[in-house]
């Protein structure tokens, strides 16, 4: 057998481990390009294991101090990209101003991948069955970018475009992720269906609502596991704005979102059994969210 | 670490020093950017107790601890851990602080093969000093990625439990 097809040891690569921000862009320009930075490397290490990708330059950026720590920034929480899956879990800013990232965190991976696995890692990746992507649609969270034309701010809505492909151009980083900060008029649902723990899930779903009282004034729904990217429900979220979460309203969104979902062809999970289970999941989150009114 | 103008981009493979503490030993050696911890660990270290299996994050038989946090060491290259501190299962071993983890799998037949022991000791090692008494369900949670193929998880998640308790009502001082 050709040992190619069989490797599970990385091609060669030359290592830097940068201490800024400029450094990482400097070294990503000068190696042409062909470079690849790493923060946690839990997608990224078996990526190059298998030789689904060889760069001749992997630049370490987990020592970059701008891109650590969480902090509160106007209205939002800024989390830096560096933020690690199980400080999620540990940080108070956290679980006060972002619950539902908090929520979501334990089924991201297992304790060993989210002791190393990085928050902006996950969100460059966008791989479409993660959790903390979607979350950040269903947040509204800005991305902030920055590369070698400066920098900038991209709205969740406008970051995931296709299956691994995101608003980043080649040699930009993403350094923070901006979360609106949670509201007390605000609730949240999240929760996912995967035949183990730890496993990726079937389907997943995470909602933030703002109410007054029992009515939904506005609702943001993403789920992951469901097509090439994160997805909004939008068809669903209108069902609900405006109205209180009765039976049927919940089952007005649950009958959206055959307009809203359209699976990919599997044979471990065909498409009429994921958008059942989006609906199954969906009726449950909302049933939560109405009694946590 | 050296600066980027150091770096000969086309000669890839020559190696780079890299430092580490590890089970309490400063250590240095010659890797190249390309070797994995485990490997590192196996090959240049000789601590063949961290074993190597799936090699891509999903069986747990690599795991070791890092600056104090169980990560797979097939996930990380040598070069990202210069400057860490890692203990490996001869270290936690030596040092006595799993002694009592490992009496109860031997015991309750927690191990056949041992492939995966490793990986599920440094496992519950990091699970039962920061959970003094979990539930069944959070010890299955906490072992979701590790793999076992010989005895299944029941005697494994029976030891865990039962050193949990032991440790508990000992007043949890080991």
């Amino acid at each position: 057998m050709d040992i190619e097809e069989t490797a599970v040891k990385a091609r060669a690569f030359s290592y830097f481990r940068a201490a800024t921000i400029d450094q990482a862009l400097d070294a990503h320009a000068r190696a042409g390009d062909d470079a690849r930075f790493i923060a946690g490397g839990q997608s990224l290490v078996p990526a190059l294991s298998l030789r689904l990708q060889a760069p001749r330059l992997l630049i370490d950026i987990t020592h970059i101090d701008e891109m650590r720590g969480v902090r509160r920034e106007g209205g939002y929480l800024r989390i830096g990209a560096l933020t690690r899956h199980c400080e999620m879990l540990s940080e108070p800013l956290v679980a006060e101003f972002a619950p539902l990232l908090h929520a979501a965190a334990p089924f991201v991976a297992h304790p060993a991948i989210r002791n190393r696995g990085t928050f902006g890692g996950s969100v460059a990746l966008a791989d479409p069955a993660s959790e903390f992507p979607a979350m950040t649609l269903a947040l509204d969270a800005e991305i902030e970018i920055v590369g070698p034309t400066g920098r900038r701010r991209v709205k969740a809505d406008d970051f995931f475009l296709d299956l691994f492909e995101t608003a980043l151009q080649p040699g930009e980083l993403i350094t923070a992720i901006y979360v609106p900060l949670f509201k007390a008029d605000q609730r949240f649902a999240f929760d996912e269906l995967a035949r183990r723990r730890g496993d990726y899930a079937m389907v997943g779903c995470g909602i933030m609502a703002t109410c007054a009282g029992d009515r939904i004034n506005d609702i943001r729904i993403s789920f992951f596991s469901v097509g090439n990217t994160p997805t909004r429900v939008k068809g669903a979220e209108a069902t609900l704005i405006g109205s209180s979460l009765d039976a049927e309203r919940i089952a007005a969104a649950q009958a959206a979102l055959e307009g809203d979902l359209a699976p990919p062809d599997s044979d471990e999970v065909p498409p009429a059994m994921r958008l059942h289970l989006a609906r199954v999941l969906l009726g449950r989150l909302l049933g939560r969210l109405g009694e946590s009114a | 670490m050296s600066g980027f103008d150091e770096i000969v981009l086309d000669d890839a493979d020559e190696t780079v020093r890299v430092r580490f503490v590890v089970n309490g030993r400063k250590v240095a050696c010659e890797v190249a950017p390309r070797e994995t911890l485990v490997d590192c660990l196996r090959n240049a270290l000789e601590l063949t107790g961290t074993h190597a299996g799936c090699e891509m994050g999903a069986c747990g038989a690599c795991l070791v601890q890092l600056d104090g946090r169980v990560v797979h060491s097939c996930l990380m290259f040598a070069v990202q851990a210069d400057g860490a501190k890692i203990n490996t299962i001869e270290g936690l071993t030596e040092s006595g602080v799993i002694a009592d983890l490992q009496a109860e799998f031997h015991r309750r037949n927690a191990l056949q093969c041992g492939f995966c022991t490793p990986g599920m000791l440094v496992n519950a090692h990091e699970l039962l000093s920061r959970v003094a008494q979990p539930s069944r369900g959070e010890i299955r949670d906490a072992l979701s990625g590790n793999y076992c193929r010989c005895t299944g998880y029941e005697a494994i998640v029976d030891a865990i439990d039962a050193v949990a308790k032991a440790r508990s009502e000992s007043g949890g001082t080991t």
